[in-house]
């Protein structure tokens, strides 16, 4: 998979209460949860971004709280992938199991700055940075994740091997 | 080569003989946890993938602590879904209010975790458990979906952080004071991906309470999970739980071989650490409790799966004991379930408190995380007792958190300002 769009520039330590706010997790739907994505740290994100653009940020985004609600409103609000130095582990693997595209590549992550157009190839690892003309190679999953996502995720995953168990 | 702890409760959960840092594995889940938040989540993910049963309802908790008792309509329909689900899938660990706690308070306490017992919740202070030489760490939602199904996760086996802790702490110096104190040293992502071992001297001389207090937090360092060797106080606090409980019944001991491998190993002199407050807006912004005597406060926050526990209120009370609130001050108590509430109504605790102006709550998370109880305006500041004090973390994305120990909270309640025991005369303080 290949996304295209403009970056949305973070620092380090991005927490899931300020990506989603505990006041609005009285509810789990996707479109509410968007509405709020970004509220406390970025209060023109709701209202800027565009579908396709890609949230860059340094050290350890989605730090904190387990809530899945965070990948879930980033998702909803119409990012198409986050590019991290790192992530913390939580939100990694809840991006995993949500369907958010993630990709570690820190040098990108540093010197991207608001507003540059990145193209991320996924498949590849490759991160472009089109407005500075630089080109990234990005961390790969560990083979075992990249099998839980070809499997179509973890429920997919524990269903065959629910299906595999009930047979033998 | 020899193991740590984590990995021989590792290697048991997923059969082999041993693991070691970087395995991939599938573990057994002795117990799978969510919460009134979570959970709704995770039941929608179960059944939009068509599992219609749980692996076994015995070892699924469904607790609902954060916005309850439900704080408005959409939180009373989040609960509404978790209590069908429990009912439906008969759940008995499904704890309504009234007899609900919170859960990483409820949930050991009343025995419902084992030495060696690999513990999965959709809640990242899941890791609280490991005071219990048990392996527990936080998830999501549809991790917890997955392990309701199926009964195993999957895990990545951690590399681990050992941390000797030579010495005593000084009087008033708590096992918050040490981990607050360490997050400050290496950082809010200084043990990303890792587990948190807590080993020495001063680690052997905590209560348990403390232990659940240090293991809670080692998510706050970007901890898998946090854990302390098994030892006579452990044996004691788990022969304590109700007959017939797993901790009682079940578990295996294990414990660190001497050549165990460890990423990296960082020892503390306990005695040098002070009365240690974290300022906004990150937990690792750690500074000396007295330093920031011009720190004024509008609210004091007792309580939370950190600090809510009995010897917690204990510490609150001895501090705010025959004393009044500070004017300016609304100090509010949460206790972690109605077992503290009963224990502290028995042995004078709550009526101190009571008595010294302080607000009593139901057991809840309330406030911690900005849900009801407590919720802060635009420019007011607490000091509590909590994990976390992230921008907006307590209400208004303009108020400010400050983590603290029981001590050092209820001397600010009582001062108006960040203050140490000493501060408000509070005596000497216990030796160790």
């Amino acid at each position: 998979m290949i996304f295209e769009g403009a970056v949305h520039k973070y620092g380090r330590d991005v927490d899931t209460d300020v990506i989603i706010p505990a006041r609005y997790l009285n509810t789990s739907d996707p479109a509410e949860l968007a509405e709020h994505c970004m509220e406390d740290i970025d209060a023109e994100f709701v209202t800027s971004v565009q579908p396709g653009d890609i949230i860059v940020a340094h050290e350890n985004f989605g730090c904190g709280s387990s809530r899945e609600h965070a990948p879930v409103a980033i998702k909803a609000s119409g990012i198409s992938v986050v590019v991290a130095a790192s992530f913390a582990r939580i939100f990694y693997r809840n991006a995993i199991n949500t369907g958010l595209p993630i990709v570690v590549c820190p040098e990108a992550a540093r010197e991207a700055q608001a507003g540059d157009r990145l193209r991320v190839d996924l498949a590849a690892g490759a991160v472009e940075n089109l407005t500075q003309g630089k080109k990234y190679g990005a961390e790969a999953f560990p083979p075992f994740m990249q099998e839980l996502i070809d499997r179509g995720g973890l429920l997919e995953y524990v269903k065959s091997q629910l299906a595999e168990g009930s047979r033998s | 080569m020899g193991s740590t702890l984590t990995e021989k409760i590792l290697a048991r959960a997923a059969g082999r003989d041993e693991v070691h840092a970087g395995d991939i594995i599938e573990a057994q889940v002795d117990l799978a946890l969510a919460n009134d938040i979570t959970a709704p989540l995770a039941i929608a993910e179960f059944e939009k993938a068509g599992f219609t049963k749980v692996f076994d309802p015995a070892h699924i908790a469904l607790v609902p602590d954060h916005f309850t008792p439900n704080k408005d309509i959409k939180a009373a329909g989040q609960s509404k879904k978790m209590r069908e689900f429990a009912r439906k899938h008969e759940i008995v660990n499904y704890f309504e209010i009234g007899r609900v706690g919170i859960e990483h308070v409820l949930l050991p306490d009343t025995g419902m975790v084992a030495p060696g017992d690999v513990v999965v919740g959709a809640d990242s202070h899941t890791c609280t458990y490991g005071a219990v030489a048990a392996f527990s760490t936080g998830m999501g939602s549809t991790d917890f979906a997955a392990a309701m199904a199926w009964g195993r996760v999957w895990l990545r086996v951690p590399e681990s952080i050992k941390f000797v802790y030579s010495g005593r702490p000084q009087p008033w110096v708590t096992g918050k004071d040490l981990i607050l104190h360490t997050i400050g040293l290496i950082g809010v992502d200084g043990a990303l991906y890792q587990s948190m071992e807590f080993t020495g001297e001063a680690i052997e001389a905590l209560s348990m309470d403390e232990r659940f207090t240090m293991c809670n937090m080692a998510i706050e360092a970007g901890g898998k999970n946090g854990i302390v060797g098994f030892d006579e106080k452990t044996m004691q606090y788990l022969q304590a739980r109700p007959e017939g409980s797993r901790a009682r019944t079940a578990g295996k001991v294990f414990a660190s071989d001497a050549d165990a491998e460890y990423a990296r190993v960082l020892e503390i002199d306990a005695s040098a650490v002070p009365l240690t407050v974290s300022k906004p807006h990150l937990p690792s912004n750690a500074a000396a409790a007295a330093d920031l005597a011009d720190v004024t406060i509008d609210q004091v926050v007792i309580g939370s799966c950190t600090n809510g526990r009995l010897e917690d209120l204990r510490q609150a009370a001895a501090i705010l004991r025959g004393k009044k609130v500070h004017p300016n001050v609304r100090a509010i108590v949460l206790p972690g379930t109605q077992q503290v509430c009963l224990d502290a109504a028995a042995d004078g605790t709550m009526q101190a408190l009571i008595e010294a102006g302080c607000a009593f709550s139901t057991p809840t998370c309330g406030p911690c995380l900005g849900g009801h109880m407590g919720v802060l305006a635009e420019g007011e500041r607490a000091v509590a007792t909590t994990n976390r004090n992230f921008v907006g973390r307590m209400g208004h994305p303009g108020s400010e958190v400050y983590l603290a120990s029981p001590y050092v909270a209820a001397a600010s309640a009582l001062a108006g300002h960040i203050a140490t025991p000493e501060e408000v005369g509070a005596g000497q303080g216990r030796s160790r």
